[in-house]
């Protein structure tokens, strides 16, 4: 079966969307990727969509599962590169992906992630390692 | 309204959403619409055909090149012979899902088009005719 590449860079994992996404991509690419980060330990998520020419409500609710799913595992996730048209299509549509953090390009995706997981660690130094 | 020319895809598999909503595209990029032309329509063509492969059991979507007067557009319909739909106008709502989506589907497709057409019958089946124009 086709599948998603997930690259290992540090306490990151980069994954960068190539190829269409029907539905059952999508799905194996939230498991996959949730597995990852609990096999690795990692603290980061990097997603580039910049090859996405449509985010749908599917693609969108998986965005934010994923956001959703690596934080409760101790990482967060930034997604980076979408086209402006596919912004304006996922606000048109309802989704609001409050939920999730959204960067210019992979650099800056990289530099937010950074801060976020220091935000973390200074929020778990504080309050002890989370459960 | 005349159709220029007409091409009819089935929908039968996840793979099948992506083959209907990347031709809309493609019709629309060699034509020349604009790219948030291309991206709305290319949208909600993927929200309708998904429902009618989730809920309707699979089904067909008839994609249509189209002129009225000398304007010109893209008129896409897809159609299932599933279960339909009871309460249309309660299917349409934000938020609204009787699956694990968000509801978003139906009332989202609905806003990204220049028009929007649902006829269901429970038992029959459903069809939705949406139109992009130039
Ligand atoms: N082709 C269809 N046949 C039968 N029922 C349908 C069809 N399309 C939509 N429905 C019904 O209307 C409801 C709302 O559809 P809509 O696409 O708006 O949301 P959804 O598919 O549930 O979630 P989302 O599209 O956000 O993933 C569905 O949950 C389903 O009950
Ligand atoms: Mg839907």
């Amino acid at each position: 079966m086709e599948k998603i590449p997930i690259l290992k860079l540090g306490d990151l994992l980069l994954v960068s969307i190539q190829v269409d996404m029907h539905d059952r991509l999508a799905l194996a690419l939230q498991d996959d990727l949730t597995g990852q980060v609990v096999k690795h330990k990692a603290r980061g998520v990097l997603i580039d969509i910049s090859a996405l020419e449509i985010v749908d409500s599917f693609i969108g609710r998986m965005l934010s599962n994923i956001a959703a799913m690596t934080r409760t595992l101790g990482a967060e996730t930034v997604v980076v590169g979408m086209r402006p048209a596919v912004a304006i299509t996922i606000v048109e549509l309802g989704m609001a992906l409050n939920d999730v953090h959204t960067a210019l390009n992979v650099e800056k995706g990289i530099a937010l992630l950074e801060s976020l997981i220091r935000e973390r660690e200074a929020v778990e130094a504080h309050e002890g390692p989370q459960p | 309204m005349k159709v220029l020319s007409h091409e009819t895809l089935p929908l039968r598999q996840p793979e099948d959403v992506v083959l209907v909503r990347n031709k809309v595209r493609n019709w629309m990029q060699e034509e020349g619409y604009r790219l948030i032309a291309q991206t709305r329509l290319a949208t909600a063509v993927s929200e309708l055909a998904r429902n009618a492969l989730d809920y309707g059991g699979g089904g067909v979507a008839r994609l249509e090149k189209v002129q009225n007067g000398s304007r010109e557009g893209i008129r896409v319909v897809i159609e299932d012979r599933g279960p339909g739909i009871a309460d249309v106008e309660q299917a349409m709502r934000d938020g609204y899902t009787t699956g694990s989506g968000m509801g978003l589907g139906l009332g989202g497709a609905r806003r990204l088009v220049d028009e929007f057409e649902i006829w269901s019958q429970p038992g029959q089946g459903t069809r939705v005719t949406i139109v992009q124009w130039r």
